[in-house]
């Protein structure tokens, strides 16, 4: 799988680039800045990209507003954003352009190799990764959250993380039929519609959040 | 209609009252001249110009309050009362003989009172004569002899003539009240040609100011970077300590017992993972990144999202503000949302922020309770001391039952305009 990194700090972006190479992914280009990222990604056409938030020449979220601008001009492009720090609103921002994978993670999850490869995968594959942070600061805040049990709140979280029924069971320790029936009783109480489509339900939920 | 009249009314009343005041300052400066002829006289003298000048002081100073009160703000002037200065000291009696303010005040008390009781004569002579052309008609009607007129009517002969005194003494009966409040201001401002701080005082007042402010300002910063410092050693410095330790057990574990050393490993990406934590919460409380990355604006919608009520957020800053601006505005904010959460009960809540002619406005809103006192240890205090080392000021309006609001100015410039494109978020 082809896979173009942003990343300026030197050490970062080495760590990327040997882990994604262990998992057999092809690192077509890595850039250290954000003028430079626009041009790579249109030569490279990669599957996947990988971006930190924070490049030079600003210092500000260039990484951000490149992927954003990106995705406009390659539509469908999976991005997975890396940051120090998450923030919902950049979260809304990167869930608000059209159509295609969408990741956007703390750079401390890619010390969790095994976890961070699979959201690189699930991205490229069109699918959600949503830093658990980020979840956690949405559920936070929002008080029809109430009307859901623990267990269901639990799984509501895992859900809008982008994870699919059976990595949910897996992760909860129980079986996929008891998800996808905490799932409809979450879709209900919540008045959301049912999808069969694990991804278009991801995006529902996150949307619901973040209003 | 009713408005002016009351207007009018109470300046007329005023001016009385200055009639009265004035007619003080004869005596007051009797006494000082007669403090500052007694000069020479040992023990006495230089007890008596303090005393004297005190009483001076008390008389203009309300002079002062009562200027500001038509409009025309007047401030003290005085140099600040040195250290140890005993009553019948030499400390206090050069304090008071070398203060132009002292000898400023004399000049005015002679002039004042002119002034004073002429204004007030005016002032209160008009309403009269009106009053007395409304009230005294059927008086010239029946005397009508043609030895008497009133206004434009001389002499009374006929009841036609003596009714014509109705007219004129309610037209100059309103324009003697329209004048009072008028005859106030001039009042006042001749006040503030002799009473208000020279240039050399205000800029001496300036001083003062920025000494408070800059003391206050660096005791904050001390006591911020206690507590970076204290967080950093107690915190990040200690988990990577630990951390060093079980990789370094991990690696002497590693031949002899590889899944001793695979716990320590994970342990150890845990530690690193809290560390990180820590770090970031540390990170945001001295500098939120999405501050540096976004601007004023951003940050505080970012963390408007955050906050358990809705809040709505208007921000309209043509550009970014200096660092060390942005960072006193966000914090005030941040603050003062933090309050609004925590004691005002409120359903929602609003920021409006604007930038015109050199200052930033900050406009904290909320449908709570009401009733917020700056007194009450609720961290206001604090916000206005921030805003303080930048000459920004914070008004505070809760009445009980509320809305709360709370308008907080910063002078400052913007530096680069704006370079962030805006998404449609919502």
């Amino acid at each position: 799988m082809r896979v173009v990194i942003a990343e300026d700090h030197a050490l970062l972006r080495d760590g990327l680039t040997r882990i994604l190479r262990a998992f057999d992914f092809d690192v077509v280009a890595s850039v250290d800045n954000g003028p430079a990222l626009l041009p790579a990604l249109i030569t490279h056409r990669p599957q996947v990209a990988v971006i930190d938030v924070r490049l030079p020449p600003t210092f500000t979220d260039e990484g951000l507003q490149a992927a954003i601008a990106a995705r406009s001009q390659i539509p469908g492009l999976p991005i997975l954003v890396l940051s120090q720090h998450v923030e919902p609103m950049y979260a809304r921002e990167l869930l608000s352009t059209p159509h295609g994978g969408v990741g956007y993670f703390l750079k401390d999850r890619v010390s969790n190799v095994g976890e961070f490869v699979d959201a690189v995968r699930r991205v490229a594959a069109g699918g959600t990764a949503m830093d658990p942070e980020v979840i956690s600061q949405l559920l936070a805040r929002r008080e029809p959250l109430a009307v859901l049990t623990a267990r269901e709140r639990e799984v509501l979280g895992e859900m809008a993380e982008g994870r699919s029924n059976a990595a949910i069971a897996t992760k909860l320790r129980i079986t996929e039929k008891a998800v996808s029936k905490h799932i409809n009783n979450i879709l209900t109480k919540l008045d959301m519609p049912p999808s069969e489509d694990d991804n278009r339900r991801v995006l529902a939920v996150l949307a619901y959040l973040n209003a | 209609m009713g408005q002016w009249i009351r207007r009018g009314v109470r300046a007329v009343l005023a001016g009385v009252a200055a009639i009265g005041l004035a007619v003080t300052n004869i005596p007051l400066l009797a006494v000082a001249v007669v403090a500052l002829i007694l000069i020479p006289v040992p023990f006495l003298g230089m007890a008596l110009v303090p005393w004297a000048m005190a009483l001076v002081r008390a008389r203009v100073n309300l002079e002062r309050r009562l200027a500001s009160r038509t409009g025309v703000p007047v401030a003290r002037p005085y140099h600040p009362r040195p250290e140890r200065a005993v009553p019948g000291g030499w400390r206090r009696f050069r304090w008071i003989v070398t203060d132009p303010a002292t000898w400023r005040d004399l000049a005015w008390l002679v002039p004042g009172a002119i002034i004073g009781i002429a204004l007030g004569a005016i002032s209160l002579a008009i309403p009269l004569y009106g009053l007395a052309g409304l009230t005294l008609t059927p008086l010239w009607i029946w005397l009508g002899t043609g030895w008497y007129g009133y206004g434009a009517t001389w002499s009374i002969d006929t009841f036609g003539e003596g009714l014509l005194c109705l007219p004129q003494g309610a037209a100059i009966l309103a324009g003697g009240l329209w004048l009072a409040p008028w005859l106030r201001r001039v009042d006042a401002s001749f006040a503030r040609l002799l009473l208000a701080p020279t240039r050399a005082a205000e800029l001496r007042l300036r001083v003062t100011q920025l000494t408070v402010t800059r003391a206050d300002t660096v005791d904050a910063q001390a006591a911020e970077l206690r507590r970076i410092e204290r967080d950093l050693h107690d915190g990040i410095q200690a988990r990577l300590v630990s951390l060093g330790m079980m990789i370094g057990l991990a690696d002497e574990l590693i031949d002899r017992n590889p899944t001793a050393a695979h716990e320590m490993l994970a342990e150890a990406r845990e530690s690193s993972g809290t560390a990180l934590v820590e770090l970031r919460h540390l990170v945001r409380g001295i500098h939120p990144p999405v501050l540096a990355e976004r601007g004023l604006g951003g940050a505080v919608r970012a963390l408007a999202l955050s906050l358990p009520i809705p809040i709505t957020v208007d921000a309209d800053l043509p550009g970014r503000l200096d660092t060390p601006v942005e960072s006193a505005a966000y914090f005030a904010v941040a603050e003062t949302l933090t309050n609004l959460v925590r004691h005002s009960r409120a359903h929602s809540g609003s920021v409006a922020l604007r930038y015109a002619d050199g200052t930033l406005t900050m406009v904290v809103t909320d449908d709570g309770a009401g009733g917020a006192d700056p007194a009450a240890g609720t961290g206001l205090r604090g916000i206005e001391r921030r805003l303080a080392a930048f000459d920004g000021t914070m008004a505070l309006s809760s009445p009980s039952g509320g809305p709360t609001v709370i308008t907080m100015e910063l002078p400052c410039a913007l530096s680069s305009p704006k370079t962030m494109h805006s998404f449609a978020t919502d």
